[in-house]
């Protein structure tokens, strides 16, 4: 089951690290206040969780009952 | 690889900064630069872009921790990413921002002399006498720039500090625009919910959660 990776709102500090190092583009900064994962671009290489300076980042796996 | 974009190169101005207020404190005032303009955008344009694309500071950190690999690369500790201490610092560095302003008046009004020393950490006076050009300018001017460039070399020792110890963006953490952009966006976007691009305002809440414990959707079909 692939992951993606999920953002946790409270922690995020919307520097955009995390959007910088997506190579599919799948994260953006909603204005200014959050970071935000697309999750049908997402392929959960988890890089954006490495680059996170505020571990505002988890992985998920998909198909996990909510 | 992704082109680089001219914005990409930015992380030159911080050494160039400091290398100039070396020579001529008088360049401190350029600093006022990195000051207003977050602020600026983030006020009229409701947005971070100056964290996430243009802060010189944050590339200068990047380029040391990752590309050089001075960073030890671990994660920064959960207390330096909480409210309390980012808005605490915030507060902190403010204070300390209007004592700056305060000696500024005190040495334009003339009860107070000049004093050409550099103050790391707020605590610590560095003899910095060379750098004063003796132009023909007024006491304050120059009292303001050495306060300035005291804030931002300790700011930026402090952002070297959690560099290495930690990840390379550390200081982006608590760094007290970054902070306060953030509360000025947060404030500007109301209680509007986020949603991701993919989403285009569909009310996708799937890859944020509040707390960290749980997400809130994944039904597999996203992306649409």
């Amino acid at each position: 089951m692939r992951a993606f990776a999920s953002v946790i709102q409270d922690r995020c500090v919307a520097c955009g690290s995390c959007a910088k190092v997506c190579p599919l583009g799948a994260i953006s900064v909603w204005r200014g206040v959050t970071a935000v994962v697309d999750m049908g671009r997402c392929v959960g290489c988890s890089k954006c969780k490495q680059e996170c300076p505020a571990g505002a980042i988890s992985m998920e796996k998909r198909g996990e009952t909510v | 690889m992704k082109k680089k974009a001219w914005y990409d190169y930015l992380w030159i101005v911080t050494p160039v900064y400091f290398a100039l207020g070396l020579f001529n404190i008088l360049f401190a005032w350029v600093g006022m630069i990195f000051f207003s303009v977050p602020l600026l955008l983030a006020i009229f344009g409701g947005n971070k872009v100056y964290c996430n694309r243009y802060c010189d500071r944050g590339q200068f950190f990047t380029l040391l921790g990752k590309r050089m690999k001075l960073s030890a690369n671990r994660p920064t500790p959960k207390w330096m990413g909480s409210k309390w201490f980012r808005y605490a610092f915030l507060i902190f560095f403010f204070a300390m921002f209007f004592q700056m302003l305060w000696m500024t008046f005190l040495v334009g009004a003339g009860s107070q002399s000049l004093r050409e020393a550099v103050q790391l950490f707020w605590s610590f006076r560095v003899p910095w006498q060379w750098a004063n050009p003796h132009l023909d300018v007024a006491a304050w001017v120059v009292q303001f720039s050495y306060g300035f460039y005291s804030m931002m070399l300790t700011s930026t020792l402090i952002g070297l500090i959690v560099m290495v110890l930690f990840q390379p963006r550390s200081w982006c953490v608590f760094c007290p625009m970054g902070t306060m952009t953030q509360l000025i966006c947060k404030w500007k976007s109301g209680k509007a919910v986020p949603v991701c691009a993919g989403c285009n305002g569909g009310g996708c809440h799937g890859a944020i959660t509040g707390t960290g414990k749980r997400s809130g959707r994944d039904d597999g079909a996203a992306g649409k």
